[in-house]
């Protein structure tokens, strides 16, 4: 449509009335006196008379403007629509991003945003297409939050892609996407791949290697290697780094050329990836060197180890990964201990070590203070080779005295070994340490339980909260634990919850008020579990599976 | 009727919140956990809620009155609805078992729904004596009248005069003196008690920092008003409508007494604007028999809702009166016969050329008409460089969007809805292109506000 604004394209010649209306009112009448008089009323009223006429006339004749260019329809989602109340759950979770969250105390209702990213793996692992008009809230979300994006942007699905290209609010969901928001090729198709390989730009040439990689790790190898010599040093990294999924023994020789690379970060990054094969030559170049600083002391009565750290870093460590100079305040030998135990196969420590297990290894003494050291050497080498003999051997028992302060372990090395461990496992070790120990180391361990928590974890968890309100601190004292309960605490828990609510009567020694805000904090507790109960029954497939087709199209 | 049929969806409720917190704040509530002994029944819905303090609070909600939802609660909030009903009607909507239908009341909530019954049977005799009160005295009233038709003569007349200044010392002049001249002028309309007039003025100081093109835009306003001056002081010599028109662009008071129209009223769309001293809500709705598009307003003072809520998507069996004036879509809701329920049609739609024809038409009614209520059908959102555009599926025509649309987060949802393929709008049409207000995708017809 021609708005008023907008210059007609035909008076572009010749000033029309119009434009020449337009100028003896910019000007006055004084200034140049036309021929409006003629009705025989002052000048500017004619003027005026004249201009409410014309702008009439121009408004009564306005006509359709020419379309621009269409865009190309959105691509087909094929998911099935979410059920009316998933779709509506979904809004009033968005709608929550925007306000709240500034003020402080919680109160006693629930953190909606904070339920956001479960409410979308569930809706994913459903297979549940977005209602399109929760896009853009959708994508808003995203951008502001990067931890949601992949889930978000997996939920969205193709329309999302589609809309970001046409909003630049939104160029993040094309970078996130595979090929930076372009298809990539199929990848069955050889020599696309290969053109996109040779052509691509570094984005794309990432996407395509982390693709193949997933499905046919072998040629994402092969590919790498048809150029590796004519790529850049940080290139190269990127590349190797890619590497990292779907690592097997056919990548070794690969990565045994990459340990003599011109660029040293390649050259690491090789060397533990290596390491992460416990068959590799490397590692069996490093259990050599490392067994040569560990032994078994033969000297005393009791058995125990004893260690000869090594006493230089020969070319052949260097090409190996080891680093020769340590950070500072680091003595240089434990510095290179360290990297050689780390960096050896765990399975071949039975063997030096009189046949005994993981277990009976770490229970051994070590002489000259060296425990420490070699500890967390091991700690190190148990979550790169993902050994979960090791690991719980490391740990330890939960309840024991020194699990819970400083010891050789630190809580972030637990956190670690702990992931090596299958879940039922993890849950009950950390069960085991808050029941020992409390809650106020617990967070960083609660984190790597599976969600929602296994039985005796979440017991464990509602029981030190009851604890701690009984000793009479203040419940933000556990918010963070607080915060992950609301989130991984199984709605299922929820009955055990009900005499918590109540507020008890304050002992003479507690917080003043403490009471009160313990009964609502787990009233909010109980209100999110509620929620989330209801959040995964909505999301609930129907009766008989997913309709294959979307019930608009039966219609 | 079922109980089932008249369940509201979540996107009603909250379109009752007066205002954003209220929305997230009843969202949160709008959960089990709270809730005790909730329960609906015939329109009515009630629970309990636990609050901070000891006593849970009483929450009650009817929606058959046929007069608007009304709410009580026991909490101190201020807001109409608050959060606890918004909550509990949120609960219900979700519908899952949490507000079971029952069919009795508890007692504190059988009390206020009887009281309001009552009240409203002896409303009804008082509402005609109150405006038997209104015309009991016409001498006086045709007096009051006068003088102040006199007051707006003279402003008119005033305003007029200041227009001349203005057009004889150019428009360049006025440019750079600001807002300050027109709000003074403004001020001397409303003295005039020519609230039209007044308000036409202060837009007038807004033009010149409009961006390019300002003077041809502030002279077509100028024009408008003049015009409008003109049409004030002939309006002896004019048709009654157009006088009606002239009288209600000028913000004289009129009743609606148009025939009253029973109709099933769907409701297309419903929008604030927000001023600091007033909220004016607007909802445009749509009768499915009588094919015509209606237009109630609703006033709220400073920071509240206004009264009238009708969320869109549904349709509603009630009168409609209009206000007189040629052209004018502005009606008066009259009597409501049932409550609203969940619509299941669209408005027949038109392509874009059919609807700035329209707009042409209504021209000739009302030249002061901005715009006009459209149904487009078969059109696809399209970006056109900086600017949005609706093109026809079916023709290489299209309405470039207004401004104030571009920068609505409801332009996305739009473009969202479409994908690219072509969907029906509802928004209002005019001569600085269409603002979208509601849309349906292809397949369904569930509405999807866009403001």
């Amino acid at each position: 449509m021609n708005g008023t604004s907008s210059a007609d394209a035909a008076t572009a010649a010749a000033p029309s009335p119009w434009e020449d209306l337009v100028t003896t009112a910019l000007l006055g009448t004084d200034r140049r006196p036309a021929a409006y008089g003629g009705s025989g009323r002052e000048a500017p009223l004619a003027l005026l008379d004249e201009a409410a006429m014309a702008t009439v006339r121009r408004r009564a004749g306005l006509r359709p403007a020419r379309a621009a260019r269409r865009p190309e329809p959105a691509p087909e989602d094929p998911r099935p629509a979410l059920p009316g109340a998933a779709a509506r759950r979904l809004a009033t979770l968005l709608a929550d991003r925007s306000a709240g969250s500034g003020s402080g105390r919680r109160g006693s209702s629930p953190d909606l945003m904070e339920l956001l990213p479960q409410w979308l793996a569930t809706a994913n692992a459903r297979g549940y297409a977005a209602p399109p008009q929760a896009l853009p809230a959708l994508l808003d979300a995203a951008r502001g939050r990067t931890d949601l994006r992949p889930a978000a942007l997996a939920f969205a699905g193709p329309r999302a892609l589609w809309l970001a290209r046409l909003n630049a609010d939104w160029r993040f969901a094309l970078r996130a996407a595979p090929g930076g928001g372009a298809r990539l090729p199929d990848l069955g198709d050889t020599e696309a791949v290969r053109r996109l390989w040779r052509e691509g730009l570094f984005a794309e040439r990432v996407a395509l290697l982390g693709a193949l990689r997933a499905g046919t790790p072998a040629r994402a190898r092969e590919l790498l290697a048809s150029t590796w010599a004519a790529e850049r040093a940080e290139d190269r990294l990127m590349f190797l780094d890619s590497l990292r999924a779907g690592l097997s023994a056919a990548d070794e020789p690969f990565l045994e050329r990459a340990l003599d690379d011109r660029g040293r970060t390649v050259r690491a990054t090789a060397a533990e990836l290596l390491s992460a094969l416990p068959a590799s030559a490397l590692a069996a170049r490093m259990a050599v060197r490392a067994a040569a600083c560990v032994a078994l002391d033969r000297t005393r009565s009791a058995p125990g180890i004893v260690i000869e750290p090594p006493l230089e870093c020969d070319s052949g460590m260097e090409r190996d990964g080891v680093v020769a100079i340590p950070p500072a305040g680091r003595g240089e030998r434990s510095w290179w201990l360290g990297q050689l135990v780390e960096s050896a196969p765990l399975g071949s420590w039975p063997g030096r070590l009189g046949g005994r297990t993981a277990q009976e290894i770490v229970a051994l003494p070590v002489s000259d203070g060296w425990q420490g050291e070699l500890h967390a050497a091991w700690c190190r080498a148990a979550v790169r080779q993902r050994d979960a003999a090791w690991s719980r051997a490391l740990l330890g028992s939960p309840s024991a005295p020194e699990a819970g302060g400083p010891g050789a372990v630190s809580l972030a090395e637990r956190a670690k070994l702990l992931a090596a461990l299958d879940s039922a496992e993890r849950a009950g070790w950390v069960a085991g340490f808050i029941a020992t120990h409390g809650l106020s180391e617990a967070f960083q361990l609660l984190g790597v339980c599976a969600v929602p928590w296994a039985a005796p974890l979440g017991r464990a968890v509602v029981d030190a909260l009851n604890i701690a309100r009984d000793a009479g601190s203040y419940p933000w004292s556990f918010s963070g634990v607080m915060g992950l309960a609301e989130r991984c605490l199984d709605p299922a828990e929820t009955v055990r919850l009900e005499g918590l609510l109540a507020i008890p009567d304050e002992p003479d020694d507690a917080a003043p008020g403490a009471g009160g805000y313990w009964a609502e904090a787990f009233q909010r507790l109980m209100t999110t579990l509620r929620l989330r109960a209801q959040m995964a029954e909505e999301l609930a497939p129907p009766h008989g599976g997913p309709p294959a087709q979307p019930p608009e199209a039966a219609a | 009727m079922t109980e089932q049929g008249v369940r509201w969806s979540a996107e009603q409720v909250l379109s009752l919140a007066p205002d954003a917190a209220s929305r997230t704040a009843g969202g949160k509530l709008g959960t089990a956990g709270p809730w005790s002994e909730a329960g609906s029944g015939e329109g009515t819905v009630w629970g309990l809620c636990k609050g901070s303090g000891s006593r849970p609070y009483q929450t009650v909600a009817d929606l058959a009155d046929p007069a608007g939802p009304a709410y009580k609660c026991s909490c101190p909030s201020r807001k109409f609805p608050c959060k606890h009903a918004l909550g509990l009607l949120l609960l219900w909507a979700g519908d899952d078992g949490s507000v079971p239908a029952s069919a009795e009341p508890p007692e504190w909530a059988e009390q206020w729904l009887a009281g309001r019954r009552k009240r409203a049977e002896t409303d009804q005799p008082r509402a005609e004596e109150s405006s038997q009160a209104a015309t009991a005295d016409p001498e006086a009233a045709r007096r009051r009248a006068e003088r102040r038709a006199e007051r707006v003569t003279a402003g008119a007349t005033e305003l007029e005069q200041r227009l001349a200044d203005l057009l004889r010392g150019g428009l360049a002049a006025a440019g750079q003196a600001g807002y300050g001249l027109w709000d003074e002028t403004a001020a001397r309309m409303v003295d005039a008690q020519a609230p039209g007039l007044a308000s036409r003025t202060r837009e007038l100081g807004a033009i010149p920092a409009s961006g390019a093109g300002w003077p041809a835009r502030l002279l077509e306003e100028c024009a408008l008003l003049h015009l409008l001056d003109q049409g004030w002081l002939r309006r002896d010599r004019l048709p009654d409508a157009l006088a009606a028109t002239v009288r209600s662009r000028l913000g004289l008071p009129a009743t609606a007494d148009g025939a009253p129209v029973r109709d099933h009223w769907l409701v297309l769309a419903q929008y604030d604007s927000v001023d600091p001293k007033l909220t004016t809500r607007r909802i445009w709705l749509h009768g499915a028999a009588s094919g015509g598009t209606r237009l109630l307003l609703s006033y709220g003072a400073a920071g509240r809702a206004p009264e009238l809520t009708l969320p869109v998507g549904l349709a509603l069996d009630a009168e409609l009166s209009a206000y007189p004036g040629a052209g004018q879509p502005r009606s008066a809701l009259g009597e409501r016969f049932a409550p609203p329920a969940p619509a299941t049609f669209r408005p027949p739609g038109t392509t874009t050329a059919e609807a700035v024809a329209r707009y042409g038409e209504a021209l000739r009614a009302d030249p002061w008409l901005e715009s006009v209520p459209v149904t487009l059908d078969r059109v696809v959102p399209v970006p056109d460089g900086d600017l949005w555009q609706l093109a026809d599926a079916d023709a290489d025509c299209a309405l470039p969007l207004t401004r104030a649309a571009r920068s609505r987060p409801g332009l996305w949802r739009l473009v969202a809805l479409s994908g690219g393929a072509p969907v029906t709008v509802f928004g209002e049409c005019g001569h600085r292109g269409f603002t979208p207000l509601t849309a349906w995708p292809q397949h369904t017809d569930e509405a999807i506000p866009l403001c």
